[in-house]
Parts: structure tokens; C-alpha cells; sequence
């Protein structure tokens, strides 16, 4: 690549350092903000109509209203985010139930290994079954302490801290157990399959 | 082809408390046409790069040289920048012009019916400024909100361009605050704002609607409502409003 | 047509007409596009943009459908219309 001009006075983002700096995965900056990344429009949700389902290779499908859902046993999560658009949030603060808790209420077909993460408005991506349990990930409703905003993903969303953040499915409406596993939205289509970001996973091939 | 040039910063101008205008000197200028915009990149001593779009400003007939006008968006990449670093004489990386869809030119007629929110001013400025001196010259609406008196921008070169008596009328609506003896629009662009202030200009005006999304879309929602044919409506998001 | 909530960070294909122009070697934005979802016709500039993620993608303001998608990796530039029925350039 030629040399890129550089910019008088421009000093970019700032990187981790100090305390911080060993949970920062590599060439990721850290965010001030809670940036908003959306690939279509803001989906606007009935909470009466709304539900998250369990399906696919399960014994039996499983649903939750949102009343079931807010019944279930919650707790408070604090993780660090990491998108792949280079920046990575500390110590975010999130409620919600934990994946596990949700399959608890699932019987899983033995030859089930992966998950498609559904949502509205139509985004998928994909995960293998030992990253989501394990309290490795959680469904989430209120983000520091008040509901999850719509454009942040509200009223539920995946949050998957130890992989990207295009994992942690917005808007989610459930989980379809398969054999094989699905490239979703972003994996069919330049990303990694899988998105580690300590491995810099970032694009297929990486 | 597009492709990029180092522009050198002439001029800055500050037009209200949270906007400023440069003027960029192109070593390689080409004449634009009003409505099109330059990409602006900004690259840090670690590989660290941004870029972002800014429409014109100035029309065609300054040569050699164009302005963009920015809005200080707090957490923005490249609008910080160019408000609390960059000076006079510092050489900043553009492309352009760029864009087809959104441009006007005096030959393209009229009447026309301009509606700007906030910084979407900013091309229909450059399609101002370019009727000023060009022929023939349409009557011309402009229909422009803004927060406070202090929030619009080009305020004075508006209300000149407007005294001269060529069919350029400019209407404002203030939302939040209007000095003393105030008698124009209070409110948020609606149904009953468009087809007042379009009845001037017969039914079929050529529309050019920038600012804010929801402003874009609300006004040209409106308009298809009142009776204006969709494709005589071309429109500019900007996203969100500024806070 | 719903109106759009007051923090609505869709943009339109204006905002990508730079990176259209470098992909098509003219400019896309006042081009005729056709939707393959639903029909639609319109210019390329009406066409709503999502630049905030992974990639951009382009969608149909009438039904959604993702009409065009451009990701940047290391390995070059991957793009994907399968959305856009066609589009025409005028000269």
C-alpha cells in the first residue's frame, strides 16, 4: 500500500493503555461512547405480540412471551464489548438471562451443535453451542440500569462479550439449533465465521 | 476519476456558535455542479482513518477553490478536528465532486421549492448562491428550520440575496425560540406549512429537501400528501439531528 | 408511510456516492435502479444506506430488501447486488 498522508494535528482514537491495556484485544481503540452500528432500520416491536423461541433440532419448541421471559432468573452482567469496526467498550453493564437458563427449558437433539441467532427486521448470524453456555452468553433487556433502547437493540438482544459484536444478535427473536452451522448476515459475506477477537478474526480467511 | 488531492485551508469562517465555514484551495479543481459534495479524510501518524462527506457550499463560479460549511458534531471523527485543530494553511486530503442525484443547476428551471433543516442548508446554499449569478432565474422558495435565530446559518447573505427582488423568498421557521416581534413559523415543518408556502409556486415545483432524517422524510411524506409529484422530490438525509 | 423516529440514523445513497463512484467508475446516485424484492423503481440516490456497520448496505425504501452490500477486507473489496433487479447509467 502507497504512503497515506498524514494529518497536521489529527491524532485518531485512543488505544488502551496502562491498567487497561491487557483487555483491549488487538488493534482495537477504546470507545468513549456506546456507538450505534445498524445494517437496516430500527425494527419497532409490540411487547404483547413479541415472544423468543427455541427451535430446530430441540425435542420441542419452546416460547417465551415477554412476561415469561421477565420471570425467568435474571442477573446483572458486566462485560467488555468488542466490535469489529475497531472498538471496544469496558466494563459495560447489562441485566438479562443467562443462555443456559434458557436451554434448561429445552431438550436438545444430540446431533444439534450449532445456533442461528434470528431477529426482526431479518438479521441472523450463527454460533457453535460451546460459546453460547457456560454463562458465556446472555439474552439482555436493560443496558446501565434502564430498558434497552431500540437502537442499542431493545427490548432483547444477544450478548455474546467473548466474540464480536456483530454475534450479539439486536432485536433477537430466538435461537435455531442445527447440525450444520449457517453463516449468517455478515459471515456469508466477507466475516469470519466464528469472530474471536483476541484472535483477530475478523474476516473469513483470517 | 476520482481521485484524491491534498486541498489547502484558505479561509475559515465561523457563521454561528457551532458552525464554521472553510474555504479550500484544489490544486486540481474541476467546476461542480450545486448540490454535490467532497469526501474529506484524515489520516493519524499510527494508520488510524476517516472520512466523511461534506456538500459544497460555494457554487461553481468561484474557481479554484470551494467552501464546505461544518457543524461541531461532539462526537463526530473529522468535525472536532476541522473546528479545534486544523488552521489556516493546513492541507487536509478531499475527493470529489461527487454526487448526480441531488444537484441543480440553472438549467434545469424551476420553480423551485427548497427545504432545509439545520445543516442541510448547506447544498441548497450552494444552489442559492449559483442562481444568484446564473440565468435563467426561477422563482425560488426557501423553506429553512432552525432552532434559535442564532442557529441559522448564511442568516445576513440570505437576507441580502433575498432584499434583491429576483424571486428568491426565504421563510423561516424558528422551533424552540424567536426573537422579539417574531410573527414568522413557530413550529416543526407540517402539511399545512408545505402547502402554504408552495402555493406560490404552482403544483409541480422541483423539490430539494435536506437536514435532519426525520425532517426529510416528514417533509417529503408531506408533500406527496399535498399533491406534489414524488419524482419532481429529491432528498438528502443527513441522519440524526444534532444534540 | 411510518414516520421515522426523531433519532433516525438512516442516510441515503448520497452518502456513499463516493465509494459507488470508485466500484461503477461514474456516479451511481442519479442512476435507475429496480428493486428484485418488490418492484420498485427509482433513482439510486433514493435508495436508504446503512454505513454504521460491518459494511454498507443499501436498501429498497419501499419493502427493505438489501439491494447492495460492500464489505472491505484485507483481500480486496466484496460486493453483492443481489437485491438490485438492475440499475441503469445514463451518459
Amino acid at each position: 500500500m502507497s504512503e497515506r498522508f498524514v494529518t497536521r494535528g489529527f491524532e485518531g482514537r485512543p488505544r488502551a493503555s496502562g491498567a487497561s491495556a491487557n483487555r483491549v484485544p488487538p488493534g482495537q481503540y477504546l470507545a468513549n461512547d456506546f456507538p450505534v452500528l445498524s445494517a437496516g432500520p430500527t425494527p419497532t416491536t409490540d411487547l404483547r405480540r413479541w415472544s423468543f423461541a427455541i427451535d430446530g433440532l430441540v425435542r420441542e419448541k419452546v416460547k417465551w412471551s415477554w412476561a415469561e421471559l421477565q420471570k425467568l432468573p435474571a442477573r446483572d452482567f458486566v462485560v467488555d464489548i468488542s466490535c469489529v469496526t475497531k472498538w471496544t467498550k469496558l466494563d459495560t453493564r447489562w441485566r438479562g438471562v443467562s443462555v443456559d437458563t434458557l436451554l434448561e427449558s429445552v431438550e436438545l437433539d444430540p446431533r444439534a451443535g450449532f445456533a442461528t441467532a434470528f431477529s426482526d427486521g431479518g438479521y441472523t448470524t450463527n454460533l457453535r453451542l460451546p460459546d453460547l453456555v457456560n454463562e458465556q452468553a446472555f439474552v439482555a433487556y436493560q443496558y446501565d440500569g434502564a430498558p434497552l433502547e431500540a437502537e442499542h437493540g431493545g427490548p432483547v438482544r444477544l450478548v455474546v462479550p467473548h466474540l464480536y459484536f456483530w454475534k450479539s444478535a439486536k432485536w433477537i427473536r430466538g435461537l435455531h439449533l442445527t447440525e450444520k452451522e449457517t453463516p449468517g448476515f455478515w459471515e456469508s459475506f466477507g466475516y469470519h465465521i466464528r469472530g474471536d477477537p483476541w484472535k483477530e478474526e475478523r474476516y473469513g480467511g483470517d | 476519476m476520482l481521485d484524491w488531492q491534498l486541498a489547502t485551508i484558505k479561509a475559515i469562517r465561523q457563521e454561528t456558535s457551532r458552525v464554521r465555514s472553510f474555504t479550500l484551495a484544489l490544486p486540481d479543481w474541476t467546476s461542480h455542479r450545486p448540490g454535490q459534495h467532497y469526501d474529506l479524510r484524515l489520516t493519524a501518524a499510527d494508520g488510524y482513518s476517516v472520512q466523511r462527506s461534506y456538500s459544497i457550499a460555494s457554487g461553481p463560479e468561484r474557481e479554484g477553490e470551494i467552501e464546505i460549511t461544518v457543524e461541531r458534531v461532539a462526537d463526530g471523527e473529522i468535525s472536532p478536528f476541522l473546528h479545534d485543530v486544523a488552521v489556516v494553511g493546513d492541507r487536509i486530503e478531499v475527493r470529489g465532486p461527487i454526487g448526480g442525484y441531488f444537484v441543480w443547476q440553472a438549467a434545469l428551471g424551476g420553480p423551485l421549492l427548497l427545504i432545509a433543516g439545520g445543516s442541510g442548508i448547506v447544498p441548497l446554499m450552494a444552489m442559492i448562491r449559483h442562481r444568484a449569478v446564473a440565468s435563467p432565474r426561477p422563482a425560488t422558495r426557501l423553506l429553512y428550520s432552525s432552532r434559535t435565530p442564532d442557529d441559522i446559518i448564511y442568516a445576513d447573505e440570505l437576507r441580502k440575496l433575498a432584499s434583491r427582488s429576483d424571486g428568491l423568498e426565504v421563510i423561516h421557521t424558528l422551533t424552540r425560540s424567536q426573537p422579539a416581534g417574531w410573527t414568522g413559523y413557530t413550529r416543526r415543518i407540517d402539511d399545512k406549512m408545505l402547502a402554504e408556502v408552495r402555493r406560490p409556486l404552482g403544483d409541480a415545483p422541483l423539490v430539494f429537501i435536506c437536514g435532519p432524517t426525520p425532517l426529510v422524510e416528514g417533509a417529503a411524506n408531506g408533500l406527496v400528501r399535498i399533491g406534489v409529484p414524488p419524482q419532481r422530490i429529491r432528498t438528502e438525509r443527513f441522519g440524526p439531528s444534532g444534540k | 408511510m411510518k414516520e421515522p423516529a426523531p433519532d433516525d440514523r438512516t442516510l441515503d445513497a448520497n452518502a456513499v456516492a463516493g465509494m459507488l463512484e470508485e466500484l461503477f467508475g461514474a456516479d451511481m446516485t442519479a442512476a435507475d435502479s429496480k428493486c428484485a424484492g418488490c418492484g420498485r423503481e427509482g433513482e439510486v440516490g433514493t435508495l436508504l444506506a446503512y454505513t454504521n456497520a460491518p459494511g454498507v448496505v443499501l436498501r429498497c425504501p419501499a419493502c427493505s430488501t438489501v439491494m447492495l452490500r460492500m464489505v472491505e477486507t484485507p483481500r480486496g473489496r466484496l460486493i453483492e447486488a443481489k437485491g438490485l433487479a438492475y440499475v441503469r447509467v445514463t451518459r
